[in-house]
This record gives structure tokens, sequence and C-alpha cells, in this order.
């Protein structure tokens, strides 16, 4: 290892961009395969229901069986195309919640607690609306 | 129609829809919305957790590229986001209570305005402004690469700051769009952040800011499966080619058009809106 590197090492900022670098890594692999899950339970979808005339011209909101996590996991189980999909999106959704996640153990290893109550904080009120009902 | 048609046709808006949003910088999510409504005739509430959903895609998507540069600032994103992630919430509870009309007359607002934003000429700040002591407490201050080495900057402005990032968090929630717009005005004129900074932890937040309000969308089944699957991969394919061309092509031209297709979209949202028609 060159001198240099070792000085980039010891800089703050620049191990932020390390973590930070690593953390944008895994946004984009999650988001991939969030986009294939969707990808796979579309495929089956339009298989299944290409034919159907679509009704999205009034709100009537989804069933019950596509709203919680729980649900949506019960129906990829059954192999529900509109559930594979669902779970596509929650993983979707999950991968910025991940990036929070991630954030606060960096901080916790930079020894920044101010910032990993931050973090925590952002954490909690992402859980809530995912889970509230 | 049928839902293959459906789904197909949906699809090919979204991706040029993400395309030319990335390729102008403007975000692909703000034009979703009224191409949904208006042209396929969806109801507005299913449009908003369809562009949510491509809003976290692309702003996740990007996250790498954009990191990697070291222009964005975690600190300043994080503080900022428990603002807008309470601002999400609220946004999207408002959402669940106002009828259709009203929120299409807010959304077409708010299209004039980045339209209005994305014209204007920007200017960089000064490297000698002082740092407000509430940042220097939050440790917001930073530094950015520039090509006459790393450049160190001050953050002021804060409680204006943080104030506007509420209110961008409430229209991400209550509209289904990123609010890049609000969030770079918040950071770059209220916080005096360099612009370069500002744009790049905005995108960050982006992704953030939508999931918190996107969880309470599907909670209450506004997220469809079937309208939600071509505008996510529609998008999500066509900002990640728009992201390809961007360093070759020429894009003022088609910035300024893309600028005029916001602007009609923005008088035919409030024009429906106020008419009742959506």
């Amino acid at each position: 290892m060159s001198d240099e590197t070792l000085t980039v090492e010891k800089s703050g900022a620049w191990n932020d961009l390390r973590i930070e670098i690593i953390i944008g890594t895994l946004l984009r692999t999650g988001v991939l395969i969030a986009a294939a899950v969707v990808l796979l339970g579309g495929v089956l979808y339009l298989v299944r229901h290409g034919h159907e005339m679509p009704q999205y011209a009034t709100f009537r909101g989804e069933p019950e069986s596509l709203k919680s996590p729980r649900d949506i996991a019960h129906g990829v189980l059954g192999m529900s195309a509109r559930a594979i999909i669902q779970l596509g999106l929650l993983l979707l959704i999950a991968t910025p919640v991940a990036r929070v996640a991630f954030s606060a153990i960096a901080f916790a290893i930079e020894r920044d607690y101010m910032y990993v109550v931050v973090t925590l904080m952002v954490l909690a009120i992402l859980t809530y609306s995912l889970f509230a009902s | 129609m049928n839902v293959l048609e459906f789904s197909g046709l949906v699809g090919l808006g979204s991706l040029l829809a993400g395309f030319l949003g990335a390729l102008t910088g403007l975000g692909g999510g703000v034009v979703v919305v009224p191409m949904l409504t208006l042209l396929f005739h969806v109801d507005i509430r299913y449009a908003i957790g369809a562009s949510l959903v491509s809003v976290i895609a692309t702003s996740s998507g990007a996250a790498a590229a954009y990191v990697r540069e070291g222009y964005s600032n975690i600190r300043i994103g994080m503080f900022l986001e428990t603002a807008t992630t309470v601002g999400a919430v609220v946004g999207a509870a408002i959402a669940l209570h106002v009828s259709g009309s009203a929120i299409a007359i807010v959304f077409g607002l708010v299209l004039l305005y980045s339209a209005y934003l994305s014209s204007r000429h920007r200017e960089e700040h000064g490297p000698h402004l002082q740092s407000s002591p509430l940042a220097r407490k939050l440790r917001l201050n930073g530094s950015y690469p520039t090509p006459d080495g790393m450049q160190p900057y001050n953050v002021t402005g804060v409680p204006a700051g943080y104030t506007l990032m509420f209110g961008a968090g409430v229209l991400s929630g209550l509209l289904g769009i990123g609010s890049g717009a609000v969030k770079v005005l918040a950071m770059d004129q209220a916080m005096k952040i360099p612009f370069k900074v500002s744009t790049t932890t905005s995108n960050f937040m982006i992704g953030v800011t939508a999931a918190a309000s996107a969880g309470l969308y599907l909670n209450r089944g506004y997220i469809g499966p079937g309208i939600a699957m071509p505008v996510m991969l529609g998008v999500l394919a066509g900002s990640l080619l728009g992201a390809k061309v961007l360093v070759k092509a020429k894009v003022k031209a088609l910035r300024y058009l893309f600028a005029a297709v916001i602007v009609a979209l923005g008088f035919e949202m409030i024009f429906n809106g106020v008419t009742g028609r959506l």
C-alpha cells in the first residue's frame, strides 16, 4: 500500500466517501434485484391477465392481500403474479431503508454518535410508514 | 385496450419520461402522473402510487454513480431527511383525505414552478461565506472536489432550509414526485451549499423521502401492481439509458423543449382540476 492511500484512509472525509461508494453499489444491486422480481411478476401477470380490460379509471384500492408485507409474502408463496410484483416493489422501497440502516452503522464506526441518533430517527419514521396501518 | 396493450403503452411512455428526465436533469417523475391521468385516464391516486415507486428506482439506481464523484454530503442529507420523511408521511396522510381535483391543481402549480426554476441562471456561491453556529454544531460544513483541489464550504440558514425541506417532503408524499426542485432550492438558496453538492445530495435524499410515503401508499392499497409494474420498469430503463447518453448529447435545446412540455402539462392539470375532471 502506498503512502498516498494511507493518508487518504486517515482522512475522515475520504472515509465517508468510501463507505458511501459501498452503500451506493448496494443500492444499485437492490434496485436491479427489485426490477428483476417486478419483471418476473409482470410477465406472469401479462400471460395470465393480458387479455382482460384494465380498470384504473375509478379508484377502488387494492385488496387486503396486496397491502401488508405479511400478506404479500403469503401471496408470493401461492405464485400470485400481482403479489410477486408487490414483493418487487416492497424490495424497492426497502433499498433506501437499507441505506439508512447502513449509514447508522457507518456513523457508529466513526463514533459520531450525534449522527447515529439522527439516522435512527429517520429509520424509525421509515419503519413506521411501512408497518403502520 | 386490454391489459397487455395498456401495459405496453404505459411502459413505453414511462421509458420516454425517464429518458428525457435523466437527459435534461428535470427528473422523469414529474411527467409520469400527468401522462397517466391525462392520457390514460388513470385515477390520480393510482398514478401517484406508481410514480412514487419509479422515483425510488431512479434515485437509488443513480446513487452509485453520483457518490463516486465525491460531491454528496451525507451529514447534510441525513439531517435534512428527518424533515423530509416526516413531511412525506404528512403529505401522504393529506393525499388520503383530499379530492383528486385538489391534488391535480397543486400538481399543476408545482409543474409550472419546476419549469420556471429550470429556466433560471445559477450562480455559484463564494467560498468565503461565514458558517452559522448551528451548522458548525451539526457538523454540516464540508469540502468537495474542484479542478483546483478540494474546496471547503460553509453552511448557513439551517432553520430556513429545514423548513423548506419539510415542505419538499409534504409535496413528495402528496404528489408522488421527488420534489428535487424544492430540495435544491432549500440547499442552494437558503443554506448556500455549493450547487453540485446540493444536486447530488438531493438525489440521495429523494429515494429516502419517497420510501417514507411509498410505505403508507402501499399499506392503504394505493399502489396497484398492474400499473406500477410498467411505470417502474419503464422509468428505470429510460433513466439508465438517459444517463448513458447524457455525456455525448447536446441537451440545451432538449431542456427547453421538455420544460415547455412541463408547462403545458401544468396548465392542463390545473384546468382539469378546476373543472373537476380529475
